[in-house]
């Protein structure tokens, strides 16, 4: 991961210990924390989760859902920068 | 054969919002192993406690005199209650009462009532002027303490760069949140007439508070640690609801301030994760605390734990904790006879 995505990307030590249910509950079992997200969001950190760069987590969600890929970019820094500000 | 079934008294039964004791609570998870204890008795200093009331975790209550009474007037009091009751156990749950209970702790023994108490030194130590020394053991930061005398202190604190909201706390027992001088030092003045001065000023960490329980074996173990992190509380700050977390960074703090210590008995310990992520130490608490039922709802009877450890039994085998278990608090309105509530008032039991 590039310095720059790190900013944004929570570790993935982080977004792995979230448990994450079907309704969108996501639950920190280290910070107590939990928010609730989208089917969107739910696949966007299944992807942050699984790949190890934006490069390639772009590359799945233009493929899956048809969206240009800066708008799309903009979006999951966007979610990504969310999520670590709610877990850090 | 079956084993004999336990008789259990435990104090803290004063239930009350904001800042309900602990002693319900305990009740409440004795009563979870019932194959272990049968009469649960509670004590306490005011006859409408509300756990003197409270058939499901209470069997028989007894007032017993005020700690200012002495520890003679005590050890008294719960010899009368021997006699009728043959306690096995005794869980004391309230700051105050600690240092007389430990005093008579021997004497109790020779009546047949266990305990699991740290020593009187152990006790001193967790004053609150010494809670930088907590923390270093487990390398934990504290936020800025200082020793206050005259109430006029809280009108000029900007002067010394001291802001609000701040913590106002006794030098032993009771602590609350100012945000106003006028605040500030009405608070100086009920807790000092209470507990004395000074009064400790201590800096308002903005942060996450993570709270910790557990039982210290007197060999430098910590047995069953169960942590929550609070999710709503009371205008003062109390837990009103909870959520059990993991987080390993603080059990390791609160295990090597255990074994340094060596401390025996119940214990809770209560640090603020402030927004750089820094975890600061900002309370040490030596029982059990009012959140104590949430233990036994992740399978970590702390309670039964201690009552067995006091009667020389062997720590029993903790289940693996459950992160994301809740409990949210609420207040009911439990109807009483009369009739209870005389007896208290004219015998000083009911049962």
């Amino acid at each position: 991961m590039k310095v720059e995505e790190k900013k944004h990307f929570p570790p993935k030590a982080i977004l792995s210990r979230l448990a994450l249910n079907e309704s969108g509950f996501v639950f920190d079992p280290v910070t107590g924390k939990s928010f609730t997200i989208n089917e969107t969001g739910m696949a966007l950190l299944g992807l942050m989760r699984q790949k190890d760069n934006l490069k390639d987590i772009l590359k799945a969600v233009v493929a899956d859902y048809q969206v240009d890929a800066r708008e799309a970019e903009r979006d999951i820094l966007e979610f990504s920068a969310h999520i670590w500000k709610i877990v850090r | 054969m079956a084993a004999r079934k336990l008789t259990v008294a435990i104090t803290g039964m004063n239930a009350n919002p904001p800042n309900p004791g602990p002693g319900v609570a305990v009740a409440r998870c004795l009563r979870q192993a019932a194959d272990r204890v049968g009469r649960i008795i509670g004590l306490g200093y005011d006859a409408l406690e509300p756990g003197f009331y409270l058939p499901q975790y209470t069997d028989a209550s007894y007032l017993i005199p005020f700690p200012s009474n002495g520890e003679d007037a005590l050890l008294k009091r719960l010899s009368d209650i021997q006699q009728t009751e043959a306690i096995d156990v005794l869980i004391p749950c309230l700051d105050a009462e600690l240092l007389g209970v430990i005093r008579i702790a021997n004497a109790l023994k020779k009546i047949g009532i266990a305990t699991l108490l740290p020593t009187e030194e152990q006790l001193k130590m967790r004053n609150k002027d010494r809670l930088s020394e907590w923390a270093k053991m487990g390398r934990l930061k504290t936020p800025e303490t200082i020793a206050v005398t005259r109430a006029d202190f809280f009108y000029h604190c900007h002067q010394k760069e001291w802001h609000y909201p701040m913590v106002v706390k006794g030098l032993f027992y009771e602590a609350a949140i100012a945000h106003t001088p006028d605040q500030a030092s009405e608070i100086f003045q009920r807790i000092s007439a209470r507990w004395g001065l000074p009064i400790l000023v201590q800096r308002f960490v903005v942060g996450e508070e993570i709270n910790l329980t557990a039982i210290g074996d007197g060999k430098g173990g910590m047995l069953g640690p169960v942590m929550m992190k609070k999710r709503a509380t009371t205008n003062e700050g109390k837990a009103w609801a909870g959520v059990t977390i993991k987080d390993d960074h603080f059990t390791r703090a609160a295990s090597a301030i255990f074994k340094k210590l060596r401390w025996t008995g119940s214990l809770e310990l209560e640090i603020m994760r402030d927004q750089q992520g820094t975890y600061q130490l900002i309370e040490i608490n030596p029982r059990f605390p009012s959140w104590v039922y949430l233990a036994s709802g992740v399978g970590r009877n702390l309670p039964l734990a201690l009552v067995e450890l006091a009667m020389g039994q062997k720590p029993p085998r903790f289940s693996k904790i459950s992160p994301g278990v809740m409990f949210v608090r609420h207040v009911e309105d439990q109807i009483v006879p009369i009739k209870a509530f005389e007896s208290m008032i004219i015998k000083g039991f009911h049962s």
